[in-house]
């Protein structure tokens, strides 16, 4: 059956979202793309190089793959907003993934300053990707200020800690008519998949395919995880009985 | 309240009877921990801990793969003028050492910056001796002029500041602050800062705070090490790296950990700090405060620094001169200390591919 992806005016096949941050390698950027099957890749435009012809990130990226700039480093909406249109006016696409990060202990998002950030950039005609923490009313307020999804995290930024904040996620795939998108500590393949078996559009993951020993394999590991995750979400999971149900002792004299 | 307050409660502290104290289980207690306390990092920093370094070095490459990835950020110093008002003990720029002096041109900043923009690096950190007189506000705000046009971050690590003056820098463009605060013990900051206004302890300590209020992105301090036993130091630049951390955590902040160098002058370092010392005060920094950056300069032999990558170093300097015009000119004087890697920002990239790790040209962008 078809099962495709759209948003941002694009139609995907994949609902994996990877990072490019953290290779040991910029080399590795393709074989990550290929062995995941991801489609859509996320750049911290701090990070792009332009005039380095060898080593400027965009370089290793397919040209199928649909890149979305990240505003690492922004401290506030300000920022955020100045490096969006910064990463539009060096062609990389209308679509921006706002990062704002004013706690460099945890590395926890802004909500506040990210809603600000969502709104403006929304009305310039960007397809915002919200990174934010898993607030129902900051989610809305992120739907009402234009995002095209929404991405909460599972565990903080790095951690590999996996999807701490599933009742959280859990209300926003619920309550929010956008793509939930989880977005960073999803560190295991399995993780991912709990993630999508809820109901989740998508999952971005970079930390626990960079940091695995052996990251291409990882990739892939989560590409099939994200796939069987949406399956079963798709197939609708059985409930969870607490009791086996062999016979009804206590009402069966009703039937 | 600034660190100087903080720090003030700790002074009377006996860290030698701490660390008689600490015994093997309590060591094995903090390296099951996931968020040390300041009393965890003091014990990482004991005598008992050495015992355990291994288990220190694999922590602290776990927590900085995941939260840096595997790579390395690359930058390299240049030296505006070496005019100075002070006498230090440590430095050759002190002003009883007779030195040629040197105060860059702008066009001479430009030919500078030209030559290092050739090696890629993105990152550039600007120095200059401490002379208000030669090295003026307006000096430094024109030759950030002329290095907006190549770099998209620049740092600067000259004399303490007022806030308006930090100000009037990040507007003009500097991005970054580098103090180290040379020996955070009192006493021994008194005897090596023989005159010179560097000799305001406090006014020293509280410039990180008046340039974060102001605004600055990132922020490296440091402990010039063998002023001082290195434990102590290393406990106190914990101390204040936790507490800027906690006070504006909207700054990106890094430790470094420079060892005192030969240099012009008849200084030599009071206590020793060895390898084995220098890499268990690194790993412990990077347990306590997992997030800060590690900086590791060229004060440090090629081979060590190597072998450094890997076991929580984040960001290193590569083609460094501590000469005023180093970068382009063929003349060579005297520079503020003597460096031990000499390597060319090529060839550290190389080791650094090598090492199975990313050297990182370009890490912020604004305008």
């Amino acid at each position: 059956m078809s099962d495709e992806f759209k948003i941002g005016g694009k139609v995907l096949q994949s609902r994996l979202f990877v990072g490019s941050g953290k290779y040991s390698n910029n080399r590795l950027i393709p074989e990550i793309i290929k062995s995941s099957k991801s489609e859509v890749i996320t750049v911290a435009l701090r990070r792009v190089d332009f005039m380095d012809e060898k080593e400027n990130m965009l370089n290793f990226i397919p040209k199928e793959c649909v890149l979305m700039p990240n505003t690492s480093g922004a401290r506030n909406a300000e920022e955020a907003v100045r490096i969006a249109r910064l990463a539009r006016e060096t062609g990389c696409g209308n679509w921006v993934k706002i990062e704002v990060i004013s706690d460099n202990k945890y590395l926890m998002p802004d909500n506040m300053e990210t809603i600000k950030a969502t709104e403006i950039l929304a009305k310039e005609g960007f397809f915002v990707f919200p990174y934010m923490n898993p607030d129902l009313m900051d989610a809305k307020r992120l739907r009402d200020a234009g995002a095209c999804a929404v991405m909460p995290l599972g565990a903080p930024i790095g951690t590999n800690k996996g999807l701490k904040t599933k009742e959280l996620v859990k209300i926003l795939i619920d309550e929010i008519s956008l793509p939930i998108i989880v977005d960073a500590g999803i560190g295991k393949p399995s993780e991912a998949a709990e993630a999508m078996e809820l109901g989740a559009a998508a999952v971005l993951v970079n930390t626990a395919i960079a940091s695995a020993e052996n990251p291409i394999l990882m990739a892939e590991a989560f590409g099939l995880a994200v796939k069987a995750g949406r399956k079963a979400f798709l197939a609708g999971t059985g409930a969870i009985k607490e009791f086996a149900e062999a016979s009804s002792p206590l009402t069966g004299f009703l039937n | 309240m600034t660190f100087y307050d903080e720090y003030e409660k700790y002074i009377g502290l006996n860290l030698e009877e701490f660390f008689k104290e600490v015994r093997d289980e309590d060591v094995l207690r903090v390296l099951s921990k996931e968020n040390l306390t300041r009393t965890d990092y003091l014990t990482l920093l004991s005598e008992k801990a050495e015992k355990y370094l291994e288990i220190m070095a694999q922590k602290s490459r776990d927590i900085t793969t995941r939260h840096f990835g595997r790579v390395i950020f690359l930058y390299t110093p240049l030296y505006l003028s070496n005019y100075c008002e002070n006498q230090c003990a440590y430095c050759s720029f002190s002003t009883i050492n007779r030195m040629p002096r040197k105060k860059l041109a702008l066009e001479e900043v430009e030919a500078e910056a030209e030559m290092i923009s050739q090696t890629g690096l993105k990152h550039i950190l600007i120095l200059t001796g401490e002379s208000r007189y030669h090295t003026s506000i307006e000096y430094i705000k024109k030759c950030v002029g002329v290095l907006k046009k190549y770099f998209t971050s620049i740092s600067i690590e000259i004399y303490a500041l007022d806030e308006n003056e930090y100000l009037e820098l990040i507007n003009a463009g500097v991005d970054g602050l580098t103090i180290y605060q040379e020996v955070y013990n009192k006493q021994i900051y008194d005897e090596v800062h023989i005159t010179g206004p560097k000799k305001d302890y406090k006014y020293r300590l509280e410039a990180s705070e008046r340039a974060c209020r102001m605004g600055i992105r990132s922020l490296g301090i440091g402990s010039l090490l063998g002023l001082d036993d290195w434990r102590s130091e290393g406990f106190a630049l914990g101390l204040h790296a936790d507490y800027l951390q906690n006070t504006y955590p909207e700054v990106e902040l890094s430790v470094s950990l420079p060892r005192i160098r030969p240099h012009v002058g008849s200084y030599s370092p009071k206590y020793d700090i060895s390898d084995k010392n220098l890499v268990q005060m690194m790993l412990a920094i990077r347990l306590f405060l997992p997030r800060v950056g590690i900086t590791i300069s060229t004060r440090e032999s090629s081979s060590f620094r190597d072998n450094l990558i890997g076991l929580g170093v984040t960001k290193m300097s590569g083609g460094s001169t501590t000469e005023v015009g180093g970068h382009s000119s063929s003349e060579h004087g005297e520079g503020q200390f003597d460096i031990s890697d000499k390597r060319s920002v090529s060839e550290m990239a190389e080791m650094i591919y090598k090492k199975g790790y990313q050297p990182v040209f370009k890490d912020w962008w604004l305008d």
